[in-house]
């Protein structure tokens, strides 16, 4: 297509239809979504995983995130085979910038070293601890599956922020409620993928819907494993990785 | 040799603190309510008449500090104009709503209601012999009520006897809930525990009980009269016997964990060693309180002359305040010093001025020794057979 | 009788309590939002509101419906998993008003080394290169055509530079 159809097209609205038919909901319209459609989750997967920050950036514009605070971010792991408990661990500034090469002679020599990049976020769980405190009501699970904060009912107490044993919540700055990732429900439920999925240029992260027979999570599970973060916890967490290190926290 | 920690690695969201040194505060105050009504109900319940001079001292004690109690609270959220939703709509699975119900339950039915039984003559009489604003204060705490007859007094004593019975318990769970907000957290390996909920209830016994040994011994002595030597001394012997089981639980913590070693422990090691060394090591344990247990036993076993053991037991009653708010110090700051990832450790930056700053938690420190001094003069709990110095 | 006389002032404490119950259900039953409880113990009108945000990336469906061209180039070289706003950043605004809000082009000198910048953490199947001896500061443009960056690839003869 050249310039001048191009024009022609954006004259015509063409463009402006298409994105009302986004907004309405593509493949469904909006007001057709169901909740109880709808069980959403996320598969990792970690050797996918470059460590380029464009997610962490993306989920930063999307939903407005505060300078250092963090909805999604990733970790940077450096492990050798005799210390799997002592992983070396950084995030630098959540990697919104990714990460700088590791300086010569700094971090592990030896055997068996290996480096890797674990994306983390909110698990969404299913028996969420950090619902289970909230003294008002103001975090809940939404019946397809999202944990979601009220901020307009939050009292800004932290309990929640305290409970969760993934570090992925926060209180807002200057809202004084607590924040965390939304699995950005205003796209997902308006058949967009999340901001973090649309970013990441290898597909490591894929938003993921358990109650869609089609979706592609379940041939994945069948054929790789797979894992959850703390599962000693028994948080019933929704984010799924594949080839998950040991040594992850 | 591989040290620990590797390097320094925190969840990003992991810098700040959430709870500042006004959740510190708050278990300090509600443990001085519930050990100061333990104290009241040592003579009420267990008939120990030696402690029966600072009975009515303890239970406005009590109130005093439970009407501060919500204050650090209200200064901590980030919007306290929101917190009747806990009373409106508690989520029943949430520790912290239940305990606005307990708190509220402990104020109104036991403190109160106690408070008011035990003084209604003496309020009865003050209302008719007081003039003006005061005389309207006294009207509205008799509830319109001018009866104070043998029968009607006998009832308020059975009755009262029955609320304190009601409120040993209820002392237990207000105090004891605060340590389940803590201790049902199975993210925070510092305070998932089953021991959390009964530390507390003992540490705060062993403040309470102090706080109103040392508000007896200061007020008698400021009024110019002379300290009750049978009473401190029974009181000390309740503190002594109380901070033995309370030191016994906390090291009954440590040493499971020291043994059991699990994920956490490498982690909370080095923290206790290095950024808890003084508060925890130092201020909690050898000052707060394997001294005040060493002064106390010394008094029950070595024979003391009185004048002696009183300024022995006033040593330990401050050393024993000081023992008590570390270890409200180190539970709830040190559970958020180290890292969820257990790979590292942040620091807490109290800050003087701030909303959640050093001054405020002074001030709150300060306010309800205010309100008792009020209330100790609209409703004096002196007793009437004191000898002058 | 002579009982109840004397306990009156208990009577009245009853009564106290009572009117503080009665007035706790008032306030009860006129701050409580009508929707809350509507799906569980939270504001049902919540889920609405969440889901009402803004969209601040518009997905690589609705750029493809107008630039199906760069999507044929994209399909058939390396970076055909690379969705749109990845490299270009969120284009909502654009697609909803395309004529008025242009997309600034991202400048290959710093864009590409974000992903293909070498770093010993990076999986050992990713390309990466050092760009400082790669191509000593020169914008990647100027030998790779973004979209399908294989030099000499026949796909990318079609797109201009």
């Amino acid at each position: 297509m050249n310039v001048s159809r191009r024009f022609f097209i954006t004259l015509t609205g063409a463009a402006a239809v298409a994105w009302e038919s986004v907004l309405a909901g593509s493949p469904e319209e909006a007001p057709n979504y169901k909740l109880t459609d709808h069980w959403w989750a996320m598969l990792i997967d970690v050797d996918k995983c470059i460590g380029c920050g464009n997610c962490v950036r993306a989920c930063s514009v999307e939903n407005n995130v505060p300078e250092g605070f963090f909805r999604t971010w990733v970790e940077r792991y450096q492990v050798d085979d005799e210390h799997m408990a002592d992983p070396i661990v950084d995030s630098p500034n959540g990697a919104i910038n990714g990460f700088p090469q590791r300086p010569p002679g700094t971090g592990l020599t030896g055997n068996g070293v290996k480096e890797f990049f674990v994306p983390k976020l909110c698990n969404h769980c299913v028996d969420s601890p950090c619902t289970q405190v909230c003294p008002v009501g103001a975090t809940f699970t939404t019946p397809d599956g999202v944990v979601l904060v009220d901020e307009k009912y939050c009292l800004g107490c932290r309990y929640c922020v305290q409970a969760c044993p993934y570090g992925c919540r926060f209180i807002h700055p200057e809202k004084h409620v607590a924040q965390k990732c939304t699995l950005c429900y205003h796209r997902i439920t308006k058949g967009l993928t999340t901001a973090c999925c649309e970013a990441c240029p290898t597909g490591s992260r894929q938003l993921a819907d358990l109650k869609n027979p089609k979706d592609p999570i379940h041939e994945f599970m069948k054929k790789h494993s797979v894992q959850v973060l703390k599962p000693q916890m028994a948080t019933g967490a929704k984010a799924f990785y594949a080839n998950l290190d040991g040594s992850v926290r | 040799m591989h040290l620990f920690p590797p390097n320094n690695f925190i969840y990003p969201n992991e810098t700040e603190l959430q709870w500042s040194i006004l959740i510190v505060l708050y278990p300090f105050l509600t443990g001085l309510v519930a050990g100061a009504f333990i104290l009241a109900s040592l003579e009420r319940v267990f008939k120990v008449e030696a402690v029966k001079p600072t009975y009515r001292l303890a239970l406005l004690t009590a109130l005093a500090f439970l009407i501060v109690a919500p204050l650090p609270l209200q200064l901590h959220l980030g919007h306290p104009e929101r917190s009747l939703e806990m009373y409106l709509t508690p989520h029943k699975s949430s520790a912290m709503a239940m305990f606005g119900f307990v708190y509220l339950w402990y104020l109104m039915v036991v403190l109160l209601l106690e408070i008011w039984l035990d003084y209604r003559k003496d309020i009865v009489l003050l209302a008719r012999s007081s003039k003006g604003f005061l005389r309207l204060i006294y009207k509205a705490m008799t509830l319109g009520s001018d009866n104070i007859s043998e029968r009607s007094l006998a009832i308020d004593d059975r009755v009262g006897y029955i609320i304190t019975i009601i409120g040993i318990p209820s002392a237990f769970l207000l105090h004891g809930y605060v340590g389940f907000i803590f201790g049902s957290i199975k993210a925070n390996p510092w305070w998932s525990s089953p021991l959390m909920p009964v530390v507390f209830i003992f540490s705060a016994m062993v403040s309470g009980i102090a706080a109103v040994m040392l508000l007896y011994m200061l007020l008698t002595r400021l009024r110019g009269y002379r300290v009750n030597i049978d009473c401190v001394d029974a009181i000390a012997k309740y503190l002594f016997y109380i901070f033995i089981i309370d030191f016994s639980l906390e090291m009954l913590d440590l040493i499971h964990r020291i043994y059991e070693a699990d994920e956490s422990f490498r982690s909370l090691d080095f923290m206790v060693h290095n950024s808890l060394w003084i508060p925890h090591v130092i201020i909690q344990i050898l000052i707060g309180t394997l001294t005040p247990i060493g002064i106390l036993g010394a008094t029950q076993i070595v024979p003391l002359a009185p004048y002696v053991r009183k300024r022995l037991y006033a040593i330990a009653g401050c050393l024993t305040m000081v023992g008590i708010f570390a270890m409200r110090w180190n539970v709830v700051i040190g559970g958020q010093l180290f890292s969820k990832s257990l790979l590292g450790y942040t620091t807490y930056d109290l800050h003087f001025g701030s909303r959640e700053g050093l001054a405020t938690a002074i001030v709150l420190t300060i306010m309800p020794l205010g309100i008792l001094y009020v209330l100790a003069k609209l409703l004096p709990p002196w007793q009437h057979n004191e000898t002058a110095q | 009788m002579n009982r109840f006389k004397d306990a009156g002032h208990l009577v009245r404490v009853v009564g106290v309590f009572l009117v503080g119950v009665a007035l706790f259900l008032c306030v009860r039953a006129w701050f409580v939002p009508k929707s809350f409880g509507e799906y569980g113990h939270y504001r049902g009108d919540s889920i609405k509101e969440v889901a009402a945000l803004p969209i601040v990336h518009a997905g690589h469906e609705t750029c493809e419906t107008c630039h199906s061209d760069v999507l044929e180039v994209k399909k058939a070289g390396k970076h055909a998993t690379v969705n749109c706003e990845a490299c270009h950043g969120p284009q909502a605004k654009h697609a909803e008003d395309p004529g008025s809000v242009k997309p600034v082009l991202p400048d290959t000198s710093v864009l590409c080394a974000r992903c293909h910048e070498a770093n010993s953490a990076k999986p050992k199947w990713f390309p990466t290169v050092a760009t400082a001896e790669h191509s000593m500061g020169m914008p990647c443009k100027t030998c790779h055509t973004p979209h399908n960056p294989k030099i000499g690839d026949d796909a990318a003869k079609g797109e201009k530079k």
